[in-house]
């Protein structure tokens, strides 16, 4: 049938049609608007940490002289010459007596030294709010001109924990206690969670108590994290006495909330895999447990790691339970066991974003790039898994 | 098969970090309690930790309620050893304590913390009395012609008094679960509805239905007072957004953002340092920590943590904790306070008992 046919010669003209036709495109604009609009959140989102943050990952040194003696171990101020003594960090001076005691040889001598300088002239320097005193100003513009004030790579970020002096304060007590506490987690969590993914799926009589248990797992998936804080406090700190903010009961607490995202997922896996491969199990005269351990679970392994490693990621980012179990608290010394105090990196966060000076606002910036950048990178590694070992049947 | 061995020693490992757990956690010096004092606490104990051969102390900022409750649990050593608070124990909290066997109490002070009650900078200065704050705040008021106490109508601050700005009443202030709330609600409101008969009649004329008008306190509810969390740094953020609101919050984070906001006058007096450690500033109260002292045998960095946090380098007028915000105490006060905390003085029901 041409175009030019008139409508009312056209046999199948639905008066409708233009309408319909628009309401479907109304309908696709209005998709499409829904994700640019979540897109448009994110990357403002995103771009506002970066711009936040990225300046941090410089920090603002000064070479100046430091005399190592018996007068500046006594007052620590007395190791700068005065006029620096408002811009040099505190923390800096403050280990002054370590560094003597690591290398003796430093006695009543005079060396030329990269001080590290005080958040103040830090954020001078990186051109925010600052408050320095203008005979202090005019020292550093004089002493940049030089070449001996600069922003060099903030080292301190990665290889201190928390601090009180903003300039001093770093991430890696919490980013070990992240680690820790989401090792015990693993640990804990995996083994249970395939291992009832696979009674239920494989083993256990479909009867009123299996679906009794279904139905709970599938509720404790959607209990509030704080819950499992309560749980976590009365069951491991009260009553077994282990050590409060460990990242012990911190692994414990989290391998109990993500236990349930563990078992529904590895149960999804178990099922997508084939009953022919166990029919053809059993018809080689296979036992069930041969069946499931070399043929079932391998099959199914890969839709597991997925499903956990994305609990796992849900997990670090949580910190609701961590409060009622006393993770979020002032703990700059690294963690050097699962017994040990330990904070974890969404924790430092609150924390960092709860302090009145300025400079935390960009060490908090920093913090969640470093965070969401692993985030990113354990849910690529998801995804890359599911790709690589996925079976089409 | 390639799943078995890693995943059967994994539950073995598990099983034997279950079985390994032992309260070993002494030595280290548990903090928690209020989360006013919580940066000046971590502040010390961060320099502790960096001058001394110790492990950093654990600082918790749990409110000064949360505090004395875990405090008090008990004597064992998995209980913390120092509390923080932002008001004097109470007589309930020091009888809980007793109860649990928790008898041996040292009290320290450390110095005074000022509520600022500020605005956007680009306002004109504002002079508030302690009688304003009460009228704009308050859920009952007394009616204009003495009539008896009547719904909070205010919604200017030119109908309180003809004195003030021609603006709409907002104020952002803490919540109800903050230490800072009740000191406000202690001396801007109780203090003053006390000693105002229109509260006070109705509480004599029926003393149990009507118990809340002995100190009156009830803050509306009607959108003019937003309660905004705990953290001072989101009401700074509101106050740099909006010209006409004024804000209630600790004095350090006045001192830290004296670019985006100023503070207003009370009763005439500008919060600085001086006026708040004379006491000529209204709004201010002291700042405590509680330490058990029969943990001082289990965990003997207690006693130097106590006496670095009480030394003139950290409490002093220039000391540390005064460039974050702390008020000293006068140096009478702090030279009695420091000897009383250092010969370990124990904490009796009278010392609580209000005269």
């Amino acid at each position: 049938m041409s175009r030019s046919t008139p409508k009312s010669d056209n046999p199948f003209y639905d008066a409708s049609l233009n309408a319909r036709h628009f309401r479907a495109k109304a309908f696709k604009l209005f998709t499409l608007s829904s994700i640019v609009f979540a897109i448009s959140f994110l990357l403002f989102f995103l771009g506002d940490m970066v711009y936040k943050g990225l300046p941090d990952f410089q920090q603002a040194y000064i070479k100046i002289d430091v005399s190592y003696s018996e007068k500046s171990l006594a007052s620590i101020r007395q190791a700068v010459d005065k006029k620096y003594r408002r811009v040099v960090s505190r923390s800096w001076l403050r280990g002054i007596p370590r560094q003597v005691e690591a290398n003796p040889e430093l006695m009543n001598t005079t060396q030329t030294r990269w001080v590290l300088l005080n958040h103040q002239v830090d954020q001078y320097l990186k051109g925010h709010y600052y408050k320095v005193k203008a005979k202090n100003i005019k020292l550093i513009d004089a002493m940049q001109k030089e070449g001996k004030v600069e922003l060099q790579f903030n080292e301190i970020f990665f290889t201190h924990g928390d601090s009180k002096i903003p300039e001093n304060s770093g991430f890696k007590s919490a980013i070990i206690g992240s680690i820790l506490t989401l090792l015990v987690m693993m640990v804990v969590a995996f083994p249970l969670g395939v291992m009832t993914a696979v009674y239920l799926e494989e083993f256990a009589p479909d009867n009123r108590w299996t679906q009794l248990i279904e139905i709970n797992i599938n509720n404790l998936a959607a209990i509030p994290s704080i819950l499992f804080g309560l749980l976590g406090l009365a069951v491991f700190i009260t009553l077994f006495g282990m050590p409060r903010s460990s990242p012990l009961v911190g692994g414990l607490t989290l391998a109990l909330m993500t236990l349930p995202v563990i078992i529904v997922s590895a149960r999804a896996a178990l099922r997508s895999v084939p009953d022919n491969i166990r029919q053809a199990g059993y018809g080689l005269g296979l036992t069930k447990i041969q069946v499931v351990q070399d043929h079932v679970l391998p099959l199914a392994f890969p839709g597991i790691m997925t499903g956990s490693i994305i609990g796992l990621a849900h997990a670090m980012g949580e910190t609701a339970p961590l409060i009622i179990i006393g993770m979020i608290a002032f703990i700059p010394d690294t963690p050097t066991s699962i017994f040990e105090a330990a904070t974890v990196m969404p924790a430092q966060l609150f924390t960092w974003a709860g302090m009145p000076e300025r400079a935390y606002v960009e060490r908090t910036a920093a913090g969640i790039m470093v965070l969401i950048s692993v985030l990113i990178t354990m849910n690529t590694f998801a995804i890359y898994l599911r790709k690589k070992f996925e079976v089409k049947w | 098969m390639m799943l078995k061995k890693p995943v059967l020693s994994m539950i073995v490992g598990s099983v034997l970090t279950m079985v390994a757990v032992t309260t070993n956690a002494a030595e280290q010096i548990k903090i928690v309690g209020s989360s006013t004092v919580y940066p000046f606490s971590s502040s010390v104990a961060e320099e502790f930790g960096a001058t001394t051969k110790n492990p950093t102390p654990i600082v918790e900022s749990t409110g000064s309620g949360g505090g004395m409750k875990l405090f008090c649990k008990g004597g064992d050593a998995n209980t913390p050893d120092i509390t923080n608070a932002s008001r004097r124990m109470k007589v309930k909290e020091f009888k809980m304590c007793a109860e649990n066997g928790v008898t041996d109490i040292t009290e320290a002070v450390i110095g005074f913390d000022g509520i600022a009650i500020a605005q956007n900078k680009s306002n004109a200065p504002l002079k508030l009395t302690k009688k304003h704050l009460l009228l704009a705040v308050a859920e009952q008021v007394p009616a204009k012609d003495s009539s008896g106490l009547i719904r909070n109508q205010y919604k200017n601050w030119k109908q309180i008094d003809s004195s003030l700005p021609d603006r709409e009443i907002i104020i952002y202030g803490p919540p109800t679960s903050s230490g800072t709330r009740d000191a406000f609600e202690d001396m801007i409101m109780k203090a003053q509805t006390k000693k105002m008969d229109v509260y006070t009649s109705l509480y004599k004329a029926d003393k149990v239905k009507n118990k809340g008008y002995k100190k009156y306190h009830k803050i509306r509810q009607d959108g003019v007072y937003v309660p905004s969390g705990e953290n001072d740094n989101l009401i700074v953020q509101k106050l740099d957004k909006n010209p006409a609101a004024i804000g209630i919050f600790g004095y350090s984070f006045l001192m830290e953002n004296d670019d985006k906001v100023s503070a207003a006058t009370v009763e005439g007096i500008l919060p600085t340092p001086e006026t708040i450690s004379s006491g000529a500033y209204p709004i201010s109260r002291s700042l405590f920590f509680y330490v058990k002292n029969s943990h001082r045998a289990s965990v003997p960095a207690i006693d130097q943590y106590v006496a670095m946090f009480m030394s003139e380098e950290l409490i002093g007028p220039e000391g540390i904790l005064g460039e974050i915000g702390l008020i000293a105490l006068p140096d009478a006060r702090r030279t009695a306070i420091r000897a009383s905390v250092m010969s370990h003085t124990k904490l009796s029901l009278d010392d609580l008992v209000k005269k």
